[in-house]
């Protein structure tokens, strides 16, 4: 899919800013996997934007133990995500990958958002 | 009866037209010379099956025997039909009902009603009801036997669980010793009705020309009282096409709407005066706007109380510019809510939670335990028990069994006296507090637009917005439900008028969205409205005829496929329970879970499109490609064309 591939160059160019840029792209691209694998796009929208059936996820997403906590423990209209169905690194890679969404731009300067 | 009549040719244009002007309860009796009725009538033996000439004898039509024949029943009910100035009548041809079809289009000349040619008879039943939700007028249509019944039955449901009127006429072999074997006969049923009995307000089976005008013009009086409703007539196919008997008196009783049922003058005091001395009153509604004047009446209680309008959306009530008009998260605050023509007042107050507790979720109340509730609802007078329609129980505190349309001038008034003096200013104050509300949620709602905006596939905000850039200077009327996008054209579209916005389905069965979309689509064409329907995709492939509908019968109409390549609700179902059970869900070689994703191959909507004479745009996955192309699509629109554009979603 090309929107994997777009997804993972924009990943990398953010983080070649950074130190840890060429572990972290890596597992961002993982993350991208995992996160459509196990379905967290079908409630939160491919790139964690979120609506009426998920809250927004992406970009910034909630600290990575509060996330962790939640993913293992929700027990409401989220079901949980328990350690045979995701791993503990493959969380952390999607995590990642929600960190590496860009920011969405301010809707003041988006001239569809303002008509 | 094989109709073998020999009396002289008349002439069948003109023989009914005196019935049709007689109108009102005149009894007419056909001028057609005394001759004999089936004089020649030839006896088969009774113990053998016929032979191949006998059968072609008994069912097929010689020209010669037609030509000879007095006018038909089919005739007269032509003029029956003429009486009630129904516009249209989509339907999917078949041999039950050929008399009645050949007199519509010979006879009645193919006008009031005009026949549509449909290819489904889910289509036909759903056109009406989006026909309506723009008109206030019902739509009839023509299907056959057992097996139009059946195919028409999903669509007879939504309109049954949305209060929509449409008159259903079944063609039906009753006659068993004298129907066309082989076919027609596994076709024909002693009581075609009773497929839909459930789910219509009223259905008969008329015996004579007589008996179906009067069923006909009650069929469609009950349909239109409301609570509106779905009916059924069971058509003999002889009576539609034996001659009218010599002498026969027929007549068409005149229709006179009957008025709705308002709330009881007692009942509407106690309501008024809860409401009046309310701290947080809420006004929510859902199917409340039978009319267009319901929104004025709705703007006018609102202003007065100057609480919070919730629309659980199955119309358009209330304008969404209004401060009053916000989110159902101000319901949670009430301490008095009226509900009015609630499809379900249980979930309006509860929340039901899939945590999958005990194998079935948990309930949660949304309210106070000390909110008063009051509830205003034609249904309470239409409920059957097999179909669950009615939905969860609720208690409420004042309850009226009535039509809240024709209670509000009663409500609004009875308001108006019981607001104390005193409260005034702090009426006022809460209207401030609500204009308030309203915009910082705007603000919200448009940056949470903002995420994800340059996604691919597509945001659903995006193609929102990027539609709203394209039709917002036109007369536009949404003809589909958006239901399925995050609801976002009506959070953020400035929706006023009744056709702006038309509900969805009601009983949320697929196969609905699409069709009703083009009898809606028809009904703004000759006002020159333009029709945006956003299509779901798992909806699109249940009735993908009604496109080629929509082109036979120049419909213009733009279709934005929400092409999410799935039936979502289900890829989210299946994802929590395979969570639940510890277990990684199976995807095959789709992205959602097994049995849920409509991909591999994917499907090319735009060539669908195309090969029906509708032009077809896309697939766009490149929301910078959406603009542009949704351009050309309106242009062609705007010449009196259907149009659709396939657009790669996010899910929701
Ligand atoms: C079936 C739908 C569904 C799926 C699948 C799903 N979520 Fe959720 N998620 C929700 C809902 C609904 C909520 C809101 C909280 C609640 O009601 O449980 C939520 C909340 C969250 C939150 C808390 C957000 C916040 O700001 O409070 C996180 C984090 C989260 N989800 C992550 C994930 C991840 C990661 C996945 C995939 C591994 C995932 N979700 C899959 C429905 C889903």
């Amino acid at each position: 899919m090309s929107n994997v591939v777009r997804v993972g160059v924009a990943a990398l160019a953010a983080c070649l800013l950074i130190e840890t840029g060429a572990a972290l792209a890596a597992s961002a691209d993982n993350g991208k996997k995992v996160y459509m694998a196990v379905g967290c796009w079908g409630c939160h929208g491919t790139v964690g934007q979120g609506g009426v059936t998920g809250p927004k996820l992406a970009p910034e997403p909630l600290p990575y133990e509060a996330f962790s906590a939640f993913v293992r423990t929700t027990n409401r209209a989220m079901p949980p995500y328990r350690e045979p169905v995701l791993s503990n690194s493959d969380l952390a890679d999607i995590h990642a990958y929600l960190e590496a969404q860009p920011k969405a731009a301010d809707h003041k300067t988006i001239p569809l958002l303002n008509q | 009866m094989a109709r073998k009549d020999s009396s002289p040719n008349v002439d069948r244009r003109k023989f009914l037209a005196g019935v049709a002007v007689a109108g009102a309860a005149t009894a007419v009796a056909p001028k057609v010379s005394a001759a004999a009725v089936g004089a020649a009538e030839k006896k088969l033996p009774s113990a053998l099956p016929p032979s191949a000439q006998q059968i072609a004898a008994e069912v097929g039509t010689p020209k010669a025997l037609a030509q000879a024949t007095r006018p038909d029943g089919s005739d007269f009910m032509v003029d029956v039909i003429k009486s009630l100035d129904i516009e249209y009548l989509p339907s999917n041809c078949a041999s039950s009902f050929r008399g009645l079809h050949e007199s519509l289009i010979n006879y009645g000349h193919n006008k009031k009603p005009e026949f549509l040619t449909v290819n489904h008879e889910e289509i036909a039943v759903a056109m009406g009801h989006g026909y309506f939700k723009v008109t206030g007028k019902p739509m009839m249509t023509l299907a056959h036997g057992t097996v139009g019944m059946q195919h028409a039955c999903m669509a007879m449901y939504n309109a049954w669980c949305d209060r929509v009127p449409v008159i259903m006429v079944g063609g039906n072999h009753l006659e068993a010793s004298m129907r066309p074997p082989g076919v027609p006969t596994f076709h024909s049923a002693q009581d075609i009705n009773a497929l839909v009995r459930d789910f219509t307000k009223w259905d008969d089976t008329p015996l004579s020309l007589n008996h179906f005008a009067q069923s006909f013009v009650r069929a469609y009086k009950i349909a239109m009282t409301p609570p509106y409703g779905p009916v059924a007539i069971a058509l003999d196919a002889d009576l539609q096409q034996e001659p009218i008997k010599n002498g026969e008196k027929l007549s068409i009783p005149r229709y006179v709407p009957t008025s709705p049922p308002q709330g009881d003058t007692g009942a509407v005091k106690e309501a008024a005066r809860l409401l009046a001395n309310a701290e947080r009153p809420v006004l929510v509604v859902d199917r409340t706007a039978r009319t267009p004047n319901a929104i004025k009446l709705l703007v006018e209680l609102a202003e007065l109380l100057q609480c919070p309008v919730v629309d659980r959306g199955a119309r358009m009530n209330f304008p969404k510019t209004h401060h009053l008009s916000r989110a159902p998260g101000v319901i949670g605050q009430a301490d008095v809510i009226i509900g009015l023509e609630l499809a379900d007042f249980w979930a309006t107050v509860n929340a039901w939670i899939d945590t999958g507790e005990g194998g079935h979720g948990i309930n949660e109340s949304r309210i106070k335990d000390d909110t008063k509730l009051i509830s205003i609802n034609s249904s309470d007078l239409l409920t059957k028990a097999n179909y669950q329609d009615f939905q969860r129980f609720q208690v409420v505190d004042v309850h009226m069994a009535a039509d809240a349309e024709a209670t509000l001038p009663a409500l609004i008034e009875a308001v108006r006296s019981a607001i104390p003096a005193g409260r005034k200013a702090a009426i006022e104050r809460r209207g401030e507090a609500s204009r308030k509300a309203k915009a910082e949620a705007r603000q919200r709602n448009l940056a949470a637009m903002a995420v994800g905006w340059d996604a691919s596939p597509i945001s659903t905000a995006r193609l929102t917005m990027e539609v709203w850039a394209q039709i917002k200077d036109l007369d536009w009327s949404m003809v589909g439900s958006d239901r399925q996008m995050s609801g976002w054209p009506s959070r953020i579209w400035p929706m006023e008028k009744h056709y702006h916005h038309l509900g969805h389905s009601g009983g949320a069965g697929l196969g609905y969205n699409l069709s009703a979309a083009v009898g809606a689509a028809l009904a703004n064409r000759p006002l020159g409205r333009f029709s945006l329907n956003f299509q779901p995709d798992g909806d699109f492939m249940y009735s993908p005829g009604a496109l080629w509908t929509s082109a036979h019968h120049n419909i213009p109409m733009l279709t934005v496929m929400h092409n999410n390549r799935g039936y979502h609700q289900e890829v989210m179902h299946v994802q929590r329970l395979s969570n639940r059970r510890n277990r990684v869900a199976a995807l095959g070689k789709t992205t959602g879970p097994i049995g849920t994703s409509i991909e591999a191959p994917d499907i090319d909507y735009a060539k669908m499109a195309q090969s029906m004479g509708v032009q077809g745009f896309g697939p766009i996955k490149d929301p910078a490609e959406l603009g542009p192309t949704l351009k050309r699509a309106v242009d062609a629109v705007k010449s009196g064309q259907p149009a659709l554009v396939d657009v790669w979603t996010q899910p929701r």
